[in-house]
């Protein structure tokens, strides 16, 4: 289930082009579509004896022919296994048609938001001091945010800089904690008395690393596409993050950042999208890609001592099941 | 509806305003509510049993309204202002030979007398956290809140507190350690008084004693401690706190007993049985959850979409059939007071799953599952 916010958009032909893990979906899919066919064909044959293997047969193209055939019978069945199909159903999924979670939704902390009575307005700044790689990532997570601001830490008590941020009307303050030189943390707090939420930062990379990458991206408001937020606690994230940008995405810009869930892992891309016909997209990866994962939400603004949690990840009762996931 | 009132044993409150019942013998939750006027201004805060017979619910919200429901009828019997938004949120409520003992944030403590309009006012100080009212004696009440220490007041005379708690001695950097009571229990049998802080300390108070110092401390954890009960056996209480820790602590040497494992957000409210070795805990994460304290296991998980700000357990058997393993969360429709409700909407909700012999079987397969990956990256390493 895909999860749409006020700003998202998702066309059909685009979704088929997205990510490399889709196409191997697809690509899979395909193999299946084959594999089915042929062993339709081969049951109409003789059956083999017992005990013999593919590599006995001495005609190479008929030895060939089953070896492929063999492989792909187990890449299917291995597609079949990965955990992506097998996830343990989760009783807290949100019905689109619950009337309880949708009043819980349409009053919690980002109605203002969802309700068109606030535009979004982002501080972005770091742990005290922080080294090059986080400093250059701060400066392009501001360009993919619109309407964003990066400010130097100076070793301000986050407790302290909210009611400031507040009072200066930002809607939302994102830190990046800084270790050994490398973002390795996010602290995403949603400022008026609104959840907030600790994430892991991995494998981020920046402009100059990626390949075949556009140029830089312009300030028009991109698209917001929230791929596979379907727990409730997943919802309550997704609209975090639909919050972060303005409400009309600009599609002169061709401009979408995605937040693409998978397996309680959220991979973060920005890209820049060209339709050539009806059916094909073209799309050039700008702008920094990171991958998230949730460590903790908690109601309130920051308070790490003293606040209430509402989902904390415990690791060793949380992560004992391999197909159970949260987001 | 109301037979669907009158199998539920476990009443829980939410930040929504639904007042949910949950029938443990059915394995089903029920909404109480009209979902027509919703709103947030009517947050349940506190619940209370209105009477030793347990046939009526107080229900305490946020805009300062009492409501009565009665269990047997299944519908809302009355509704009182005791109160406006202004003085904040209850933090208690309690019944007291017929008439309502109301206590809010800001230290206001009401004596509402059926049928007279005159109240007898109490101010305990601001910043209340609870309220709790002594089971053994009904004119007790005990308040405790954000640097408003434990006092003790006999509602017969209002004028002073019978105990006022002293704060303990200077830390060993000769600073005041704060006052921060989060929740409030009395000792059965005794005259104890047993209180959690926010500072991740449990005390125990004696005011029979000279001593208006805390009698027993104990720590646990490092975040604040929101939520206590007490179990029938004596001797132990459990806390639990904003991460989602509930531990079972000795009362004797103030040492844990024991964690109770699965809550993932803060415990807004816990409750014990009064006979079985029982323990309800509902939370932010929108789960209630009935654990077992002889073995700490979990025996019953219900997801609640909303979340949980209070639970009331009912004294009697809650009939813990384990067997089942489905169930079904329904609406109750109040009946002539909502417009245009449809069925089918509620017809088409998720269902409410037992975890306990799920766990059993889910374990063997899970175990299977992972063995077979992991024998095959061995023989591909070799």
């Amino acid at each position: 289930m895909d999860f749409q916010g006020d700003a998202c958009t998702k066309t059909e032909a685009k979704k088929g082009a997205k990510t490399k893990k889709q196409k191997r979906m697809n690509e899979c899919k395909d193999v299946e579509a084959e594999t089915s066919v042929q062993a339709d064909s081969v049951e109409e044959e003789a059956a083999f004896p017992p005990n013999f293997s593919v590599s006995e047969i001495k005609n190479k193209q008929r030895r060939h022919f089953m070896f492929m055939k063999l492989k792909q019978e187990k890449r299917k069945v291995a597609v079949v296994d990965t955990q992506m199909f097998i996830r343990i159903y989760d009783e807290t999924t949100v019905n689109p048609e619950d009337e309880e979670v949708a009043f819980d939704e349409g009053t919690d902390e980002f109605s203002s938001y969802f309700n068109r009575l606030t535009n979004p307005k982002v501080l972005i700044t770091t742990s005290d001091r922080p080294r090059g790689r986080t400093v250059r990532f701060c400066e392009q997570l501001s360009t993919a945010v619109p309407d964003s601001h990066v400010y130097y830490r100076r070793g301000l008590a986050l407790k302290r800089v909210i009611p400031q941020c507040i009072s200066r009307g930002f809607t939302f303050l994102i830190v990046i904690n800084e270790d050994r030189k490398v973002p390795n943390g996010m602290v995403l707090c949603h400022l008026p008395n609104g959840p907030t939420a600790h994430f892991k930062v991995s494998s981020v990379r920046l402009r100059k690393e990626m390949k075949r990458r556009g140029k830089d991206p312009t300030e028009h408001s991109p698209e917001v596409i929230l791929n596979n937020f379907t727990t409730r606690l997943g919802h309550s994230i997704g609209r975090m993050f639909a919050a972060l940008f303005p409400h009309d995405p600009q599609f002169i810009g061709r401009q979408v950042a995605t937040f693409h869930n998978q397996r309680d892992f959220i991979f973060f891309r920005f890209h820049r999208y060209i339709f050539k016909n009806e059916k094909k997209v073209g799309i050039q990866e700008l702008g920094p890609r990171f991958t998230l994962k949730l460590r903790s939400l908690q109601k309130g603004t920051f308070d790490s001592k003293y606040g209430e949690y509402e989902w904390v990840h415990k690791r060793h009762e949380m992560d004992s099941s391999r197909r159970k996931f949260h987001l | 509806m109301a037979s669907k009132s009158q199998s539920c044993s476990i009443w829980v409150g939410s930040e929504t305003g639904i007042l949910k019942g949950v029938s443990l013998s059915k394995q089903q939750a029920f909404n109480f509510c009209e979902m027509s006027c919703l709103s947030r201004d009517q947050e349940v805060c506190v619940l209370e049993w209105g009477d030793p017979l347990e046939s009526e619910v107080l229900v305490g919200c946020a805009n300062g309204t009492v409501k009565a429901f009665s269990t047997e009828k299944g519908i809302f019997t009355e509704s009182k202002e005791c109160g406006d938004a202004t003085q904040g949120k209850f933090t208690g409520l309690a019944m007291m030979d017929g008439s309502l003992v109301t206590c809010a944030e800001s230290g206001i403590l009401k004596v509402w007398k059926e049928g007279c309009t005159d109240t007898i006012e109490i101010n305990v100080g601001n910043g209340v956290c609870r309220m709790r009212q002594n089971p053994s004696r009904r004119s007790q009440v005990a308040t405790g809140g954000k640097e408003n220490p434990l006092k003790v007041w006999d509602l017969e005379r209002p004028d002073k507190a019978i105990f006022t708690a002293k704060n303990v001695k200077n830390d060993w950097l000769d600073l005041r350690v704060p006052v921060w009571v989060r929740d409030i229990g009395f000792i059965p049998d005794s005259d104890k008084i047993v209180t959690c802080t926010g500072y991740h300390q449990m005390r125990v108070y004696d005011p029979s004693s000279p001593q208006r110092r805390p009698v027993l401390e104990a720590e646990f954890g490092e975040y604040p401690l929101t939520a206590l009960s007490l179990p029938a056996s004596q001797g132990t209480v459990v806390v639990g706190n904003t991460h989602g820790q509930l531990a079972v602590l000795d009362l004797r040497k103030g040492l844990v007993r024991g964690c109770l494992k699965g809550l993932a957000g803060g415990v807004r409210g816990l409750q014990c049985h009064p006979t079985l070795p029982l323990v309800a805990s509902c939370g932010l994460d929108r789960f209630l959850r009935v654990h077992s304290l002889e073995d700490r296991s979990l025996l019953h998980k219900v997801y609640l979409k909303s979340r949980l700000n209070c639970v009331l357990l009912s004294s009697r058997n809650l009939e813990l059939s384990g067997a089942d393993l489905s169930g079904e969360v329904e609406e109750v429709k109040q009946e002539g007071e909502e417009d245009g409700e449809t069925d089918e909407v509620w017809d088409a909700m998720e269902t409410v799953t037992d975890k306990t012999n799920k766990r059993a079987t889910e374990k063997a397969a899970e175990e299977n599952a992972v063995k077979g990956p992991k024998k095959r990256r061995k023989v591909a390493k070799k």
